[in-house]
C-alpha cells in the first residue's frame, strides 16, 4: 500500500498514540475501526466525510466499508450534535420510574424533540434504550456522564449547571 | 458513579471488593488479587477447567451454559491463533451488573481472563465494552497498563514462560453486539451482523481461530474459583447452579439496587425482603425475572428459587439477572410496547422474521395501545412471534418473541380492555403517540 503521510489529518496526540498502540494488538488493521471511530467523533464533533475518508485511508478500507459500519452504531453520527448530548433512557426499568415524563420535560425546557439540537448548539437531546442504570432509575447520560434516580427538578439543576458550564 | 447497596442476606464473592478500591493495583494485590492465576500457572489446564465444571460457575450473560464445559470445547491443537474474549457489551434492558464489576473491581475480569486463557491454551485475550461506558474503558484501560507494568501480563507472565497479551476494545452502541457472534464481528471491525453455527465460537472464531466468549461477571468469578476450590463454590448455590450471581433489582420497589445474592435466592424474598417491597404502598402485577427478553411472571408464579433450572421450570428465564418489577398501575399493553420497541430498534436487519416480525409487533401494539386495535390483533400478535422464535440466526429473534407471547398468553384480558377504541385504562401520561428513535 502507497500511504500518502501528506494528507494525513491530525487528531490529538493522544488519539495518535492510542491509534499506534491499538493496531498492535489485533492481527487486521479493521480490527481497530469501531473504538477509533468513537475516539475520532469525540475530537471533531461528528464523522465528517473528511474524518471517514482519513479513517478508511489508515484502515485499508473504502469509505463505503466504513460508512457501512457508522450506520449500524447508535452511538456514531455523520451530523454534529450539541455540545451537551442529552440522552434519557426511556427503556422499561426507566419507564417504570418515569423516564418518558422525564424525557417530555426535556423537550419542553430545551424546546426541541428526538434527535433535535437547540438553536445555540449548546444542547442536543435523544430518546435512548437501555444505558445500563436500571437499578437507579429514571437515569440519563449527558455526553459520558451518568446521572441516576433523577426528577424533574434535578434534571432542571442539571441542565442549569451545563449551559453555565457550556457559556462561559 | 453508580450506588452501592447492601442487605444482610448477600453473599460477597464477586462484589466483595466492591467500594475498595481495588481498581489500585497495589490494593488489589492486598486483596488476594492476581492469587488465583500464580495458582492457576502451577494448576495446568485440564485441571482448571476441571475445576470450573464442578464449580458448576454458568454463564451470566443470560444462556447459563455451563462455564468449564463451554472451554472444554476448544481444541488443544490450533494451526490458528486462539483467544479469550470477554463479554462487557452489557445491554439487556434490566441489567447493571458488569458495570459495578468495572467499576470497583476491573482486575477481576482482568485475572479471570487470564485464567480462561491458561485454560484453552490461548495467549490473547481482549476486554470488550460498551461504547457508553466510557468512564469504565478508561479505568480497564488503566488497570491493564498497570497489570503489563507488573509484569503480569506480556512476556513470560511471573516468570512461568507463558505469553499473555489482553486488550481493551470498545464498542460504540449496539445490544445485537452482545450476541457472542455479532460481538466477534464487531471486534474485527464490522457491523454487528450474528454469524451462523456451527462453527461455533469454540471452533471457528475471532479471525477464524478458537475463541471462548465468556460474560464479564462469569470470568470475574473464576479467580475465587480458583482460590476457594470447586466445592466451596458449588455449595453457595443450589445442584447444578453454582455460586452467587449480581441480581439488578429495578423497577417499581423500595430498595432498587444490585446485590450478590446465592443461585437458588428465592424471588418473592427478593423482591418483598431484599427490594424492600413494591414502592409508593402499591401491589404487584408481574416481574420479568431475567432482562427483557425473559417471559413474565405473575405473582402467583413468583414463589421460586432464582437458578436456572428453577426459573425454566416456571416458564421463564434467568437471564442475566435484571429482576424488572411491575406495580398494579402498570400498562402491560404499553410494557409490550415499549419492550418491542426496543428490540425493533436493536435488530440488526439481518434475518426477515426477526427484522419484519419486531417491526409489525411494535406497529400493532402501537396501534392497540393508541386504541384502534381488532380483536384478531391480539392472536395476531401472538401468532407472529410465535414464527419468529426460532427462525433466526441469533437468539434477538427468540429474545423479542418470547415476552411477547408470555405478555398475551397471561395478560389478554388486559389486551381486551384496549379494544373498542378505549383509551389505555393506566394511561398517566397521556402521552401515547408513537415517538420513532430510528436514526
Amino acid at each position: 500500500m502507497i500511504v500518502d503521510t501528506q494528507n494525513f489529518m491530525k487528531f490529538s496526540d493522544e488519539f495518535e498514540a492510542r491509534f499506534t498502540e491499538m493496531l498492535t494488538h489485533y492481527p487486521t488493521r479493521r480490527s481497530a475501526l469501531v473504538p477509533t471511530l468513537l475516539y475520532a467523533q469525540d475530537e471533531v464533533g461528528a464523522l465528517t466525510d473528511e474524518v471517514i475518508a482519513e479513517l478508511a485511508q489508515r484502515l485499508d478500507l473504502t469509505e463505503l466499508e466504513v460508512r457501512n459500519v457508522i450506520s449500524y452504531y447508535s452511538m456514531l453520527t455523520t451530523k454534529p450534535r450539541g455540545k451537551y448530548n442529552v440522552q434519557v433512557c426511556t427503556n422499561i426499568a426507566c419507564m417504570l420510574r418515569g423516564g418518558e415524563e422525564l424525557l417530555d420535560h426535556c423537550k419542553k425546557k430545551l424546546g426541541i424533540g428526538h434527535k433535535g439540537t437547540t438553536e445555540d448548539g449548546l444542547f442536543s437531546l435523544e430518546e435512548v434504550e437501555c444505558i445500563g442504570a436500571c437499578s437507579w432509575a429514571p437515569a440519563a447520560q449527558v455526553n459520558y456522564d451518568f446521572h441516576e434516580n433523577l426528577t424533574n427538578a434535578k434534571m432542571d439543576e442539571l441542565l442549569d449547571e451545563y449551559k453555565k458550564k457550556g457559556t462561559q | 458513579m453508580a450506588t452501592l447497596v447492601s442487605h444482610p442476606d448477600e453473599v460477597r464473592v464477586i462484589s466483595k471488593r466492591f467500594g475498595q478500591g481495588a481498581t489500585e493495583i497495589e490494593r488489589y494485590l492486598q486483596l488476594d488479587g492476581y492469587k488465583a492465576v500464580q495458582k492457576a500457572l502451577g494448576m495446568g489446564a485440564d485441571a482448571i477447567v476441571n475445576e470450573v465444571k464442578n464449580s458448576g460457575l454458568r454463564g451470566r450473560g443470560g444462556a447459563g451454559f455451563s462455564t468449564g464445559m463451554k472451554w472444554s470445547f476448544v481444541p488443544k491443537q490450533s494451526a490458528k491463533p486462539k483467544y479469550v474474549l470477554c463479554n462487557g457489551d452489557e445491554s439487556e434492558p434490566g441489567t447493571c451488573k458488569d458495570r459495578l464489576i468495572f467499576e470497583h473491581d476491573p482486575h477481576a475480569v482482568i485475572e479471570g481472563v487470564m485464567i480462561a486463557a491458561l485454560a484453552v491454551g490461548s495467549h490473547i485475550g481482549y476486554i470488550y465494552i460498551r461504547g457508553e461506558y466510557r468512564y469504565l474503558s478508561v479505568i480497564m484501560q488503566k488497570a491493564i497498563k498497570d497489570a503489563y507494568a507488573k509484569g503480569f501480563l506480556g512476556k513470560n507472565i511471573f516468570s512461568s514462560g507463558y505469553d499473555l497479551d489482553i486488550h481493551w476494545h470498545g464498542g460504540a452502541g449496539a445490544y445485537e453486539v452482545g450476541e457472542e457472534s455479532a460481538l466477534m464481528e464487531s471486534l474485527e471491525g464490522k457491523r454487528g451482523i450474528p454469524r451462523i453455527r456451527p462453527p461455533f465460537p469454540a471452533v471457528v472464531g475471532l479471525w477464524g481461530g478458537p475463541t471462548v466468549i465468556n460474560n464479564a461477571e462469569t470470568l470475574a468469578a473464576v479467580p475465587h474459583i480458583i482460590l476457594g476450590g470447586a466445592d466451596w463454590y458449588a455449595k453457595l448455590g443450589t445442584p447444578k447452579n453454582g455460586g452467587t450471581r449480581l441480581f439488578c433489582l429495578s423497577g417499581n420497589l423500595n430498595k432498587p439496587g444490585v446485590y450478590e445474592l446465592p443461585m437458588g435466592y428465592n424471588l418473592k424474598k427478593m423482591i418483598y425482603e431484599v427490594g424492600g417491597g413494591i414502592s409508593n404502598g402499591r401491589g404487584l402485577k408481574a416481574v420479568v425475572p431475567g432482562g427483557s427478553s425473559t417471559p413474565v411472571l405473575l405473582p402467583e408464579e413468583i414463589d421460586v428459587a432464582m437458578d436456572f433450572d428453577s426459573v425454566a421450570k416456571a416458564g421463564s428465564m434467568l437471564g442475566s439477572g435484571g429482576v424488572v418489577v411491575l406495580d398494579d398501575t402498570t400498562c402491560i399493553v404499553k410494557f409490550a410496547l415499549r419492550t418491542m420497541k426496543f428490540y425493533r430498534h436493536e435488530s440488526c436487519g439481518w434475518c426477515i422474521p426477526c427484522r419484519e416480525g419486531t417491526d409489525w409487533l411494535e406497529k400493532t401494539l402501537t396501534r392497540f395501545h393508541a386504541g384502534a386495535g381488532l380483536k384478531k390483533d391480539i392472536d395476531n400478535i401472538y401468532y407472529l412471534a410465535e414464527n419468529m422464535l426460532g427462525k433466526t440466526f441469533c437468539p434477538l429473534g427468540d429474545a423479542a418473541a418470547m415476552p411477547t407471547m408470555a405478555f398475551v398468553k397471561k395478560f389478554r384480558e388486559e389486551f381486551e380492555d384496549h379494544l373498542d377504541g378505549k383509551p389505555c385504562p393506566f394511561e398517566r401520561t397521556g402521552a401515547a403517540e408513537r415517538q420513532p428513535v430510528l436514526a
